[in-house]
């Protein structure tokens, strides 16, 4: 199959691209709204936002989450921030600079019409948000408060206190609730999307596994929307929660939809060090922190002293030495490679070595405790609750985990995936963050795509289709439901000795030791060796006592862990071409003489679409085939980041 | 150091294979506990024994591990989310507990959380209270400009308070008339001490009050066990304010007696 890449970006100059669009958008007349019928797959900010959004309007919307109410979706997890162009601290932002940073902080490798719009919308989302009445924290004159971080010298960041993820999906989950009250929305809890519907190239519906019950179900729409997050946990430790997954965008992959940019996986700089085998998930703390906090190591391998015994004169600030502009605030790609290096050369601090410190003491210092602790007591208790140690008496030790993927399905501008009617919104997709995303940004990104996009370009879409449904008797959801069951049966049927866990653990060790901060040709080749080796093992020793006839959560980490196993071997070639560093993506084979990424902007200035290729047993694909969308830089040249 | 006390636990679990069986409980002993490990990675190390021994791992509900998304639950000697305060199930660590004592680990247990599998709930009931008006009605894109209306620093510090309820359903578990008095009176008050709550307000207290009691949570006695059980420590005085807006609808509310918001779930 030739596929021709068309990110359908709107005519017109920069500025102009997002209202010519919307003025060309086709309508679907209120009369006929509720003949229409779209299915949403995920309930986190973007799923969440766009079923309401989309019923508001006047759709039949069907909305699908695999926890049990859509309140846990894992965006509820974000703790920093949300960021937005409002300018109302005159310190010189701007739709324009919040588009120039997020270009930069990603390296040069996004489509510039997206991220303006992104930019563009930044605005409106907080509106709504305080419409909605969500307390983001404000001064004492009554107004919104704000703060910086990481890559950005303005203070953006509307936030509330350490749980502006909460509070934003609650925000969404009350307008989808409204929606649910109204009849509008269909709200399927405790189901989880085992396989999209594809019909001559274009999305019908899902197959859909009810948890309780294990009954397998179908699901007929005009458009499918998935908004399924993101796929760190394929390094099995990660910030993410533990059901965190890629099947949704995995299986519609193997279908025909392009997967792009899979190499791009963001460690997060600032998380809780490991504390040992048994360790199930890490914990992030906010990037904030690197507001008011100081990042540093001994400056002398060896050096056993209590923190507090240490000497400024016997102390590294790394990285404000080595980046005097940003210092504590660089983007999260370049702060995380510094911590990591300090660690490799043995300065690292805790007993694995593994972990640098992150001080508050001078900020409270000059601001005084209860100023640091109204900014950041939650982050403190759940630090302290974790360590055992107060981090206002002595520094907290941090060290980088796996946290959000830039990559995602391949989406145009109306974030449709190549497949007709499929959508892809939020982390899910790969539009938007480049190589690197900056902090506080994904929670605009999925409510920019959730409230604001997708329900623009869904009524463009909708508007050329015909009401008539595809019947879920017919033939394609026949096969599909059936392939589904098949899959489920061969995973209860190995009967061999070890859990889905003990694999989920192996191929994590895989990825993170060699596709995890730093990667090499000799590493991504060993890593595509282990892989589909463990990915047979899996296939001969998965044990899974239980039936799939019942609430099983043994199945469906086994579905899942099958899925990482695929995925990330996708993942490895994609990081294995890209023989350049930018962003998150470091290739040990392309820095600077100083350590820094190096680009090669003429060879690799694409985005990487890649398209699934079945190999000759089912378990293990072939290598993909690779699709490249050019990259126009035709308003930020690229450039050398330079945070110096 | 404590990262290096291994230790083996006695735990008692609720055992239940679906809603419509005979429950039991079940004593086992897990092996080589560290100190350091959370309580959930505990049963994670026991449900591996148990799948190792060809039997049913325990069904329990988690997801972020972190505190904020709600989902865990268990009563763990006789406590929900266990006995230290302000806590989840999952910010729990073993260095909390002492190996020499037995662990007894039960499920949520209220009319209005029905039993799915082991220490599995179903708390849809929440969401269905949600949905009668624990929201804003307004629609995408009819917003002004978010500094257009100003709210004082300590209103929105208050409402915040309210606002940081994970929806876990401790409140409930504990309170002896399983009810659900702080959950509805941390969600009313955060839009009832904001500007953009006050057109609903009173409707938003009637119905979800309804909705409440329609759902089988039991009334407020006033024993403050829920202020105590939250891991959020949502303070109770909460429960008084959603009291005043009710009184003041109930008397003065023509929607009283049309009561719009709850007819759907009345059949």
């Amino acid at each position: 199959m030739t596929i021709k890449l068309d990110a359908r970006i709107p005519e017109g100059d920069l500025a102009s691209k997002w209202s010519n669009q919307q003025a060309n958008f086709k309508l679907v007349s209120p009369n006929n709204k509720p003949k229409y019928k779209v299915i949403v797959i995920g309930s986190g900010l973007a799923g969440a936002s766009a079923a309401a959004t989309l019923a508001e309007q006047g759709y039949q919307v069907d909305c699908f989450s695999f926890n049990d109410s859509p309140r846990r979706a894992h965006s509820v997890a974000a703790q920093g921030g949300i960021n937005a162009a409002k300018n109302y601290r005159n310190d010189g932002d701007s739709t324009y600079r919040l588009f120039y940073d997020t270009i930069k902080g990603g390296d040069f490798r996004s489509r510039e019409a997206n991220v303006y719009r992104l930019a563009e919308v930044s605005g409106q989302i907080i509106d709504h948000c305080v419409a909605q009445g969500i307390p983001f924290a404000r001064d004492y004159a009554g107004y919104l408060d704000s703060r910086s971080f990481g890559g950005v010298q303005v203070s953006r960041t509307f936030y509330a206190r350490g749980q502006t993820g909460q509070q934003l999906l609650l925000g969404a989950y009350g307008a989808l609730n409204r929606q649910i009250l109204l009849g509008k929305v269909r709200m399927f809890s405790r189901s989880e999307m085992l396989d999209v519907v594809i019909d001559k190239g274009v999305a019908q519906g899902v197959i859909v596994r009810n948890l309780i019950s294990g009954e397998i179900q179908r699901f007929n729409a005009h458009a499918v929307i998935l908004a399924s997050g993101g796929y760190s946990n394929l390094f099995y430790l990660s910030t993410n929660a533990l059901g965190c997954n890629v099947t949704a965008t995995y299986r519609a992959y193997k279908q025909g939809a392009l997967f792009a940019n899979p190499a791009f996986t963001q460690i997060h700089p600032t998380c809780i060090p490991a504390s040992g085998e048994h360790q199930s998930k890490l914990t992030l703390m906010s990037e904030s922190l690197r507001n008011d906090g100081r990042i540093w190591v001994p400056a002398k391998q060896g050096d056993v002293r209590s923190p507090g015994d240490i000497p400024d004169k016997d102390r590294d600030y790394f990285m404000e030495r080595r980046y005097p502009a940003f210092g504590n605030l660089v983007p999260r790609d370049i702060a995380s490679r510094a911590v990591k290096q300090v660690c490799d050369q043995g300065l690292g601090v805790g007993s694995t070595g593994h972990g640098v410190y992150l001080d508050l003491a001078d900020a409270i210092q000059t601001s005084g405790q209860d100023v640091i602790s109204e900014r950041y007591g939650n982050l403190f208790e759940m630090y302290q609750r974790i360590t055992n140690e107060n981090p206002q008496t002595s520094p907290m030790r941090i060290y980088p985990a796996a946290h959000y993927s830039m990559g995602g399905l391949w989406v145009d501008y109306h974030l449709m995936s190549n497949i007709k009617g499929l959508f892809v919104i939020g982390e899910a997709n790969f539009s938007d963050h480049g190589a690197n995303r900056l902090g506080a940004s994904a929670l605009m990104q999925g409510l920019a795509d959730g409230y604001f996009i997708v329900p623009a370009s869904v009524s463009h879409y909708l508007a050329e289709q015909k009401p008539q449904l595809t019947e879920t008797g017919s033939e394609c959801f026949k096969q599909t439901d059936e392939a589904v069951k098949h899959k489920l049966s061969r995973l209860l049927g190995i009967k061999g000795r070890h859990s889905a866990d003990y694999f989920h653990r192996k191929l994590g060790r895989i990825m993170w030791d060699n596709c995890g901060m730093a990667r090499s040709a000799s590493g991504l080749t060993k890593a595509l060796e282990e892989i589909p080796e463990l990915s047979q093992q899996f296939w001969r020793q998965l044990k899974i006592t239980g039936s799939g006839e019942e609430l099983n959560y043994q199945l469906e980490k086994a579905g899942r862990v099958a899925d990482f196993l695929a995925f990330s071997q996708l993942v490895c070639q994609d990081a294995f071409h890209r023989n350049e560093s930018c962003g998150a993506h470091f290739r040990e084979e392309s820095q600077s003489d100083e350590g820094e990424a190096l680009r090669n902007d003429k060879q690799f200035s694409y985005v990487a679409a890649w398209q699934f290729k079945s190999g000759d047993s089912p378990d293990n694909p072939a290598p993909a085939d690779l699709h490249k969308e050019p990259l126009q830089h035709d308003c930020v040249a690229p450039d050398q980041r330079n945070y110096k | 150091m404590a990262a290096n006390t291994v230790s083996n636990f006695r735990i008692k679990i609720w055992r239940q294979s679906q809603a419509e069986s005979q429950g039991h409980f079940e004593c086992y002993t897990v092996k080589d506990i560290s100190a350091d490990m959370s309580f959930l990675e505990m049963l994670d190390v026991l449900n591996e024994q148990l799948i190792s021994e060809d039997q049913i791992p325990v069904a329990f509900d988690h997801d972020c591990r972190e505190g904020i998304c709600g989902a865990c639950s268990l009563v763990i000697n006789g406590i929900p989310h266990g006995k230290e305060c302000g806590s989840t199930t999952c910010q729990l660590y073993m260095r909390h507990f002492n190996a020499s004592l037995e662990i007894t680990i039960e499920p949520f247990r209220a009319r209005s959380f029905p039993l799915i599998k082991d220490l599995v709930v179903d708390r849809s009931s929440l969401d269905r209270v949600m949905q009668a008006g624990g929201y804003v009605s307004v629609n995408t894109g009819a917003a002004a400009d978010a500094n257009n209306v100003l709210i004082a620093k300590h209103s929105a510090d208050d409402a915040f308070t309210a606002a940081t309820c994970i929806g876990c359903g401790a409140c409930v578990a504990v309170c002896k008339n399983a009810s659900g008095m702080l959950f509805v009176a941390a969600k009313t008050s955060q839009l009832a001490l904001l500007p953009q709550g006050q057109p609903e307000r009173l409707q938003r207290s009637l119905a979800m009050v309804k909705q409440m009691q329609l759902e089988g949570f039991g009334n407020c006695s006033n024993h403050y066990e829920c202020e105590a059980a939250c891991p959020k420590n949502i303070p109770a005085s909460y429960i008084a304010q959603l009291n005043r807006d009710f009184l003041n609808a109930s008397l003065t509310s023509k929607e009283y007696e049309s009561q719009t918001h709850c007819k759907t779930y009345e059949e």
